[in-house]
């Protein structure tokens, strides 16, 4: 079933990507982690259906959020993060999928790893989080190849400099800043080891970015202790547009 | 490893198949008819490359079900699978 909803907001989060506010009347709720399919259809007929995670937190006020990634040669998100103006509707079939899903009745500890735009549904939990007043302790882990690919900067810096029991720590692949203490490279063991909850405190986990950052996330956390059945995977397609 | 085919999760298959299911699949337990595994229908290796969606069991990589959408509607194969136990909880 397609829901119609209306841009009420654009945020560009980086130079390439941007966040869509859309109010939807008849929108359900949510709960953090689910996607949306977006249906963008030509005047033609011809119409291109790709999956956005929802970024926003489960709210009263009908209204959800998707930061799209701009991907070169991409069908769909050049126009989402350039042409898209407040006050144009977009066809949403959703809320989709209650695996990747965080709720706020949850107890145990939350492992978060993101892979670049991976950072989306994890975004929407941690909002999640605060909306609900959990007090549940959450960490993240964001690869992102440079400091300027970072979204939503500026709030996971006010939220783990509010609350000490969400604890963010960036590894960059490419681009480290000045006087950083780790030169640039991808999630290692010695970096889980680290920077991740000890596995014998039962976390939750969820991870987030392209598949083969996934594949190896999970095999990391895996040997480092973590039960299979607590690590729970959203994949991102080759070109980063999940059809 | 570039020669493989990249795949999503069960998740991503979702969607497509809220036209047919009343129920959120993704939470489904699935019993693969091949290696007999049973996993929860979001784990499946999922390729969306071709003109359907294939979900494949992540432990032996049989295929559990095909879904493509046509003209003359949606085509749902399940051959792969024992079965699909849907959770009533939601």
């Amino acid at each position: 079933m397609w829901r119609v909803g209306t841009v009420v907001a654009l945020h560009d989060e980086t130079a390439t990507a941007r966040t869509i506010t859309l109010e939807v009347p008849d929108w359900p709720g949510h709960v953090a982690g689910q996607h949306v399919d977006v249906r963008l259809t030509a005047p033609d007929g011809y119409s291109a259906v790709r999956s956005y995670s929802l970024a926003s937190a489960p709210n009263s006020e009908r209204r959800v959020q998707i930061t799209v990634e701009r991907l070169l040669n991409g069908e769909v998100s050049p126009y989402l993060t350039q042409e898209v103006i407040v006050g144009d509707r977009l066809e949403l079939r959703g809320p989709i999928g209650g695996w990747f899903v965080w709720r706020s009745q949850q107890t145990e500890p939350v492992q978060l790893v993101a892979g670049g735009s991976g950072i989306v549904p994890l975004m929407a939990m941690i909002r999640s989080r605060t909306s609900a007043g959990s007090t549940v302790p959450f960490r993240l882990l964001y690869s992102v190849r440079e400091p300027g690919a970072v979204f939503y900067r500026d709030e996971l810096r006010a939220l783990s400099a509010e609350h000490r029991s969400v604890i963010v720590t960036y590894a960059y692949t490419r681009t480290v800043p000045k006087d950083w203490p780790r030169p640039p490279g991808r999630i290692d063991a010695a970096l889980i080891t680290d920077t991740t909850w000890p596995a014998d405190l039962g976390p939750a986990c969820y991870i987030c970015g392209p598949t083969p950052f996934v594949e190896t996330v999970a095999n990391l956390l895996t040997a480092s202790g973590n039960e299979r059945d607590k690590i729970r995977t959203e994949r991102f397609g080759p070109t980063g547009e999940r059809k | 490893m570039s020669s493989h085919i990249a795949y999503l999760d069960g998740n991503a298959a979702a969607g497509e198949l809220s036209k047919v299911f009343a129920m959120d699949v993704t939470t489904a337990q699935g019993k693969c008819k091949h290696c007999g595994a049973t996993r929860r229908f979001a784990e499946a290796r999922l390729y969306m490359e071709g003109p359907g969606v294939v979900a494949r069991c992540s432990v032996c990589e049989h295929v559990l079900l095909r879904v493509v959408s046509a003209r003359q509607g949606v085509f749902l194969d399940v051959r792969g699978l024992t079965y699909l136990q849907f959770n009533m909880m939601g």
